[in-house]
């Protein structure tokens, strides 16, 4: 634990006798303390003048916290988040004032919008300098105010030991979010009196504010007969359950209930995907069948999910024949896109632990009947049906060899863009926790930095990046830490030398016309090496199995381009503005194969 | 959207939200922000201190055909530094605004009338000059409207309100 005695390096010339020196800590130390209190032990960053004092008395804390050296300040708050999401504790990250801190924000709305514990440390210029435009100056609470859960500056050190807990406490508690301290260079260098604080008592701030006042047990008992009536339920499964560490409450009520279980993107691995009762992601992308389900639903118990606009298409038309029971912890999201007949703001494992003796044990064949049939017809369309030629290799078939070359076993990390709508489709995640991407805000660049911070979080895992050619270019500078920190990373780039995912909608909506989405690659094999980590290159599905062996058999890091054919398309498709049934589907396989490797689109019925 | 289909049902055109915040620097920032950030269409936004030094009261009008009021009271909830959201329209409440208009008074006669009016709105003539006296006016906001829609003729020079602000009774 904690202990406020004096660092060497700070006995000496600060002018303070012995008992004093008991007492008394810097800023800066004040900032290290509570971030090794509160049980991280890894930081990302970046220094820079206006965090100097903190880097300075770093020194002295290296022992019991790693600072991870990162090549841009935006990588550092997305590794900070992908820390989060691997081990639930809050993951942090550390900027200099003005461009440093501005480099931030990407990571920080990144983690706002999917809900991961950050905590941002920002350096900033003397308190007595705070409003005159001083160097390298940003208003940096103004800037992140939209993009973080809550903000501090803090701009006299008797308030840092406080605000710092708080920070914490803010970031893990209720709906996790980012919380920035902006702490001025002063500060970091005064002495305070320090003792761990070891609760945080806030006057309007609770991890749960619920909207009125709730009858909790009449909104269960009204879910339950909700639930009784239902012939065609389901169940839309959001991160809100990982938060809220409720997959054991989920798979038992899941279990009872025997209502059948979409997930979200970031609901992917509430529910082991090999569970019978699991029909895997809905969405834009989620599989016809799921989305057929969702739409003929009579009821949906969405628990921990907030009903995107990339989960419901048109609302007007989303599930129009089901009564909704809705759980979140945060009440602004009852009643925001999707009215609740039943809204519930709490956290799921509470409300299921209630619930779930409720209801009665019971199964709904002839509803999964129909899942099953509308299941098979999605099946009869799935690309891997095609044998492929001996020259071409398709993103598919290489997210589902790496799935079986893995057995599954390992944590996976996406970018954004259509490879990461392929690796939802084809890798059945069957482990807690197993995908880290970035769902809201759809950041490009995010796997790199990810799988970094997922790596410190889960040593012993096999870590893979899967990225886009565009948005691994986004993170390149990254393989710099990778190699400075020597981590036993996979790195997996699907190069179809376009933004693939832009291109899809060119050539959808905007008629094939095809504006900036052409992608000049540098030699990836080359640059790895140049790198000093070892390159590989698939072009074909007997190489690409070959070379995810050899990437898993090399202890550290690897990273593979697979070259894959151009323009495939990501289907099926929820349009903007469509229905959940009225997806852009695959056509039956194999008989695309006749018609050229274009994998066009027929309208589901 | 939905907001529609929820306003629907009720009818009231403004929503009165009472919220208790700290009295902290950018806490008014933090609130007008996520009105903005939101999309929230606020009618007005009355700021002052309480018994309390510690905290401060906001009185907020929502415009309600376009902004759903429960919503906002849930988003304020998540500030970090609001204590206590309560929507008070349909409770007995007492609501006052304060009004200051300037009219232009051209004789004697003319300044005769308006402090007729005053006395009748019972509000008080506060400032006379040569060319325009200030008349100050608090009640519920439909009075404000008709001292001002009565004094219209006589020439409204300038006038300044605070807003509604709102206590629950008893
Ligand atoms: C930072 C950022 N800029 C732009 C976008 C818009 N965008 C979404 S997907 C995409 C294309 C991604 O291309 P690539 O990384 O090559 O992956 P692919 O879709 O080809 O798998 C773009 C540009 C984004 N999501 N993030």
């Amino acid at each position: 634990m904690l202990t406020c005695e004096p660092l060497k390096s700070y006995e000496e010339g600060c002018g303070l006798n012995e008992e004093e020196m008991n007492m008394k800590l810097t800023g800066a130390q004040v900032i290290w303390e509570t971030i090794i209190q509160q049980g991280t032990n890894v930081v990302f960053g970046y220094p820079g003048g206006a965090i100097l004092p903190t880097y300075d008395a770093l020194v002295d804390y290296q022992d019991r916290v790693h600072h991870v050296l990162v090549r841009h300040e935006e990588n550092a708050a997305l590794a900070a988040d992908a820390y989060f999401r691997a081990t639930g504790k809050v993951g942090v990250c550390m900027a200099t004032s003005g461009p440093g801190a501005t480099n931030l924000v990407t990571g920080l709305a990144n983690a706002m919008m999917d809900s991961s514990a950050v905590v941002a440390i920002t350096g900033q210029v003397a308190s007595y300098l705070v409003g005159s435009d001083a160097f390298q100056e940003t208003d940096v609470t103004g800037v992140t105010l939209p993009i973080t859960k809550h903000n501090y500056l803090v701009m006299d050190v008797n308030e840092l030991p406080q605000v710092m807990a708080e920070a914490f406490y803010i970031a893990r508690s209720g709906r996790p979010g980012p919380v920035l301290v902006d702490i001025c260079k002063d500060v970091q260098q005064k002495m305070v009196d320090y003792e761990p604080i070891a609760s945080v008592q806030m006057r309007g701030y609770r991890a749960i504010k619920p909207h009125g006042r709730q009858d909790i047990p009449a909104l269960l008992q009204r879910a339950k007969e909700l639930i009784d009536h239902a012939r065609r339920p389901i169940i839309l499964a959001g991160q809100g359950i990982k938060h809220g560490n409720a997959h054991e409450e989920f798979r038992a009520f899941v279990e009872k209930s025997g209502i059948p279980v979409a997930t979200t993107l970031l609901g992917i691995g509430v529910l082991s995907e090999d569970h019978p009762l699991n029909l895997r992601m809905m969405g834009m992308h989620g599989e016809a069948y799921v989305n057929q389900a969702i739409a003929n639903a009579d009821l949906l118990i969405a628990l921990g999910m907030r009903f995107d606009d990339r989960v419901t298409g048109n609302l007007k038309t989303y599930a129009k024949n089901a009564r909704v029971i809705h759980v979140d912890i945060d009440a602004a999201e009852i009643n925001k896109n999707v009215p609740a007949d039943v809204g519930i703001v709490a956290s799921v494992k509470d409300v299921l632990r209630e619930l779930t003796p409720m209801i009665e044990k019971r199964s709904y064949p002839a509803w999964m009947e129909q899942i099953n049939e509308w299941r098979a017809d999605t099946q009869a369309r799935d690309v891997l049906n095609v044998a492929l030629p001996d020259d071409m290799l398709l993103a598919p078939h290489v997210m589902r060899a790496i799935w079986e070359e893995t057995k599954g076993e390992c944590t996976i990390c996406t970018d954004v863009g259509q490879h990461q709508m392929w690796e939802t489709q084809y890798f059945q995640h069957t482990r807690k926790n197993q995908l880290i991407t970035s769902g809201g805000l759809g950041t490009m660049g995010f796997a790199l930095p990810a799988a970094i911070g997922a790596k410190f979080g889960r040593p012993d895992d096999e870590v893979w990046a899967i990225a886009g050619d565009g948005g691994f270019q986004m993170s390149i500078p990254e393989l710099a830490t990778v190699m400075q920190e020597k981590l036993d990373i996979k790195i997996a780039i699907i190069n179809n030398n376009f933004l693939g995912m832009v291109r899809q909608w060119q050539e959808l909506m905007h008629n094939h016309r095809y504006s900036a989405v052409e992608m000049w690659t540098p030699d990836f094999v080359k640059l790895a090496q140049a790198y000093g980590m070892c390159g590989l290159r698939a072009t074909n599905i007997k190489e690409a199995r070959e070379v995810i062996r050899r990437a898993r058999e090399h202890k550290g890091p690897v990273l593979i381009e697979f070259v894959v054919e151009k323009e495939t398309n990501v289907f099926p498709m929820i349009q903007p503005g469509k229905s959940l049934n009225e997806m852009t589907r695959r056509p039956i396989q194999p008989a695309a194969l006749g018609g050229g490797m274009e994998f066009m689109k027929e309208k589901a019925r | 959207m939905l907001i529609d289909r929820i306003e629907a049902r009720k009818n009231p055109t403004k929503h009165t939200l009472v919220a208790l915040v700290e009295n902290k620097p950018g806490v008014l920032n933090r609130v007008a922000s996520l009105m903005r950030r939101r999309n929230f269409n606020i009618e007005s936004l009355a700021v002052g201190t309480t018994e309390d030094p510690t905290v401060s009261r906001m009185t907020i009008v929502i415009d309600a055909s376009r902004t759903n009021a429960a919503l906002v009271e849930r988003n304020l909830y998540k500030l970090v530094n609001v204590i206590d959201v309560q929507d008070v329209t349909d409770l007995p409440t007492v609501v006052r605004e304060l009004a200051l208009i300037k009219v232009r008074v051209s004789d004697a006669q003319h300044r005769g009338e308006i402090k007729q009016i005053a006395d009748m709105f019972q509000s008080r003539v506060v400032d006379v000059a040569k060319e325009s006296v200030i008349i100050e006016v608090t009640g519920e906001e439909q009075k404000v409207d008709s001292i001002l829609n009565v004094l219209q003729d006589y020439g409204i020079l300038e006038v300044v309100r605070t807003g509604r602000i709102a206590m629950t009774r008893g």
